[in-house]
């Protein structure tokens, strides 16, 4: 590649990083400043004479903050493992026997991908009331189970496929059962998918904000995406804490994607889209 | 038949969980809701079955049609914007990393895709700090370089409210066609790249000739992917505009459109039926979308195996 147009394509990709990184830049550098720092000069670099921790000060006294992390971590983790788990099973049911029905369940399976789960809000929260699960956790794992199972069982399908059947044909003499060939062999093979299933499943679950408004508004099961909406209505005028509280948003999923980012790219190229 | 095979049980309980949730809390209540949609009550209060008449007072009658009107139309426009500007960057984007040999592609990559993972409340929030003429960091930069005449409160003005949201959103969610787009250019044969090469269809033409059309497919399912994820977009709306979504309704779309009719806003109340039957409706525009893709699009779209 010639170095001009190696040149070019950094000047491209440096412009729209900057691009994609500016906002989140301006959240984290304000919510270290005085309040009136945030207002002279909101692009300022945090410097020893603006910086100020009032922002995160306040949203600790709130207290509730640490309820909502804790709700969200909750409600996404057991979904993830939820997803992966039945998930798998499923997939791992339909990519490796052969059966009457198969590919019915299949499409069936397939049908949630494209239509949305909430199209369905309004006889979700009927069944949600009538069973008194409103307002708990419970109710939005289950949900969100539901809303990741069929993108897991298309990828992981996929990708089941590709485990070699002598490997599992060699377990079967040795006198595995079928769980074992699945938890012991299958499993550990389809680890980079299961990653990149994680990653697609685990996003929109920790931002959603139409489910926690729906099914879970009360106090004590409210998740961070919620709670972090409401606080910018109750503190409109406080920045420092809105500021605060939203860069301590970022911060969970953004370790997550980090760590599952390499297995994301390897996943996504290994074959579920193609 | 059934004497001489065992039955294998574990297919069964392989199945059985996930098909238990997905029924339980995806199919069935996608089909109450559109059962519901043929439901309204009657004088007394009591739930009636009335057909297509809840549809017909959405399409048709001035107090419920206008706003559902609106809401499609700026819906579809929604979309455009999303297709127009959102995929060509995702794809050149992907064709500027996949170059062989480039340093910090992981970098971009990893960095470019950080807005998608964001909550919307943090994105509605952000944008609209940003573009605030009060606090506003886009009057002073655009003041940086002289052109402040250029700036006006775009969220807040009819005109430009929805398009500067759909740019928002095509900023967030940009990652995801270049992901998907960057896998399939990956998956693209050295072979291939090669022989083109040898033939002397280099650089630009080397793309549009050669990888362009392998990663058609890619391409498509992109489009599919926007086409549903923005006929269902509402969280964007909500947090930077809210249920209203101002001014005057300009940036309402289905999405919250559904909210309000479902959940009442302000002085009116909810109503499941008609809000089930905007989810009806919904349900029927991705439905058609879908098949459009599906019988349309996707079996004249030509594969090729390596």
């Amino acid at each position: 590649m010639s170095p001009g147009r190696s040149i070019a394509a950094h000047a491209a990709l440096i412009t729209w990083t900057l691009i994609a990184l500016f906002p989140v830049f301006v959240i984290v550098i304000n919510s270290f400043k005085s309040r009136k720092a945030i207002f002279a000069d909101p692009l300022a670099l945090p410097w020893p004479e603006n910086f100020d921790l009032i922002g995160y000060q306040t949203v600790m006294k709130q207290g509730d903050f640490f309820l909502y992390f804790q709700n969200s971590l909750i409600v996404t983790c057991a979904s993830l493992f939820f997803v992966l788990l039945f998930g798998a099973m499923a997939a791992f049911a339909l990519s490796e026997y052969r059966f009457r029905g198969n590919t019915l369940m299949g499409l069936y399976l397939a049908l949630g991908i494209m239509i949305p789960i909430r199209l369905g809000t309004v006889a979700i929260l009927e069944i949600m009331v009538a069973s008194g699960l409103v307002n708990t956790l419970t109710a939005l794992i289950l949900v969100y189970t539901a809303q990741g199972l069929p993108l897991a069982v298309f990828i992981l399908a996929e990708f089941m496929k590709s485990v070699s059947d002598d490997l599992k044909n060699a377990g079967r003499i040795d006198g595995l059962s079928e769980y074992r060939i699945f938890f012991s062999l299958v499993l550990p093979l389809v680890r980079p998918a299961m990653a990149t299933v994680a990653v697609f499943t685990m996003i929109p679950i920790w931002n959603d904000l139409w489910f926690p408004l729906i099914l879970a508004p009360s106090e004590e099961v409210k998740t961070v995406t919620l709670g972090a909406q409401v606080f910018i209505g109750q503190f409109v005028t406080n920045w420092n804490a809105v500021l605060a509280a939203l860069s301590l948003a970022i911060v969970p999923v953004l370790v997550l994607y980090l760590i599952f980012s390499r297995q994301l790219i390897r996943g996504i190229t290994a074959g579920a889209v193609k | 038949m059934a004497a001489r095979k065992p039955v294998r049980w574990h297919i069964a309980v392989f199945l059985a969980p996930a098909v238990l949730v997905y029924s339980a809390l995806m199919i069935i209540p996608l089909f109450g809701t559109l059962l519901q949609s043929l439901m309204n009550k009657d004088a007394a209060g009591e739930r009636v079955f009335v057909g297509l008449q809840n549809f017909a007072t959405l399409f048709g009658d001035a107090l419920w049609s206008d706003a559902f009107w609106n809401a499609l139309a700026n819906n579809a426009w929604f979309f455009l914007i999303h297709m127009l500007v959102q995929n060509p960057i995702g794809v050149a984007l992907a064709a500027i990393l996949s170059t062989p040999r480039l340093r910090m592609a992981a970098f971009y990559r990893t960095a470019i895709f950080i807005p998608t993972i964001l909550s919307f409340v943090i994105v509605g929030f952000v944008w609209k700090l940003i573009l605030s003429p009060i606090w506003g960091i886009a009057p002073g930069m655009l003041d940086a370089v002289g052109l402040k005449a250029l700036f006006t409160p775009w969220l807040g003005k009819e005109e430009y409210a929805l398009t500067t949201l759909a740019l928002i959103s095509v900023w967030q969610f940009v990652g995801i066609p270049m992901m998907l787009i960057y896998a399939a250019l990956l998956s693209i044969p050295d072979e291939v790249i090669e022989a083109s090469e040898m033939d002397g269809i280099t650089g630009w033409s080397q793309f549009w000739k050669i990888k362009l059309p392998l990663i058609l497919p890619a391409i498509g399912i992109i489009s599919i992917l926007t086409f549903v994820g923005n006929f269902n977009a509402f969280d964007l709306i909500y947090v930077a505009q809210g249920a209203l979504a101002g001014p005057d309704f300009s940036t309402d779309i289905l999405g919250t459109f559904l909210y309000r009719t479902f959940f009442g806003f302000q002085l009116q109340l909810g109503d499941p039926y008609m809000g089930s039957a905007i989810a009806g409706a919904m349900f029927g525009i991705i439905l058609i979308g879908v098949c459009v893709y599906l019988f349309g699009i996707q079996t004249r779209l030509r594969r090729y195996q390596f």
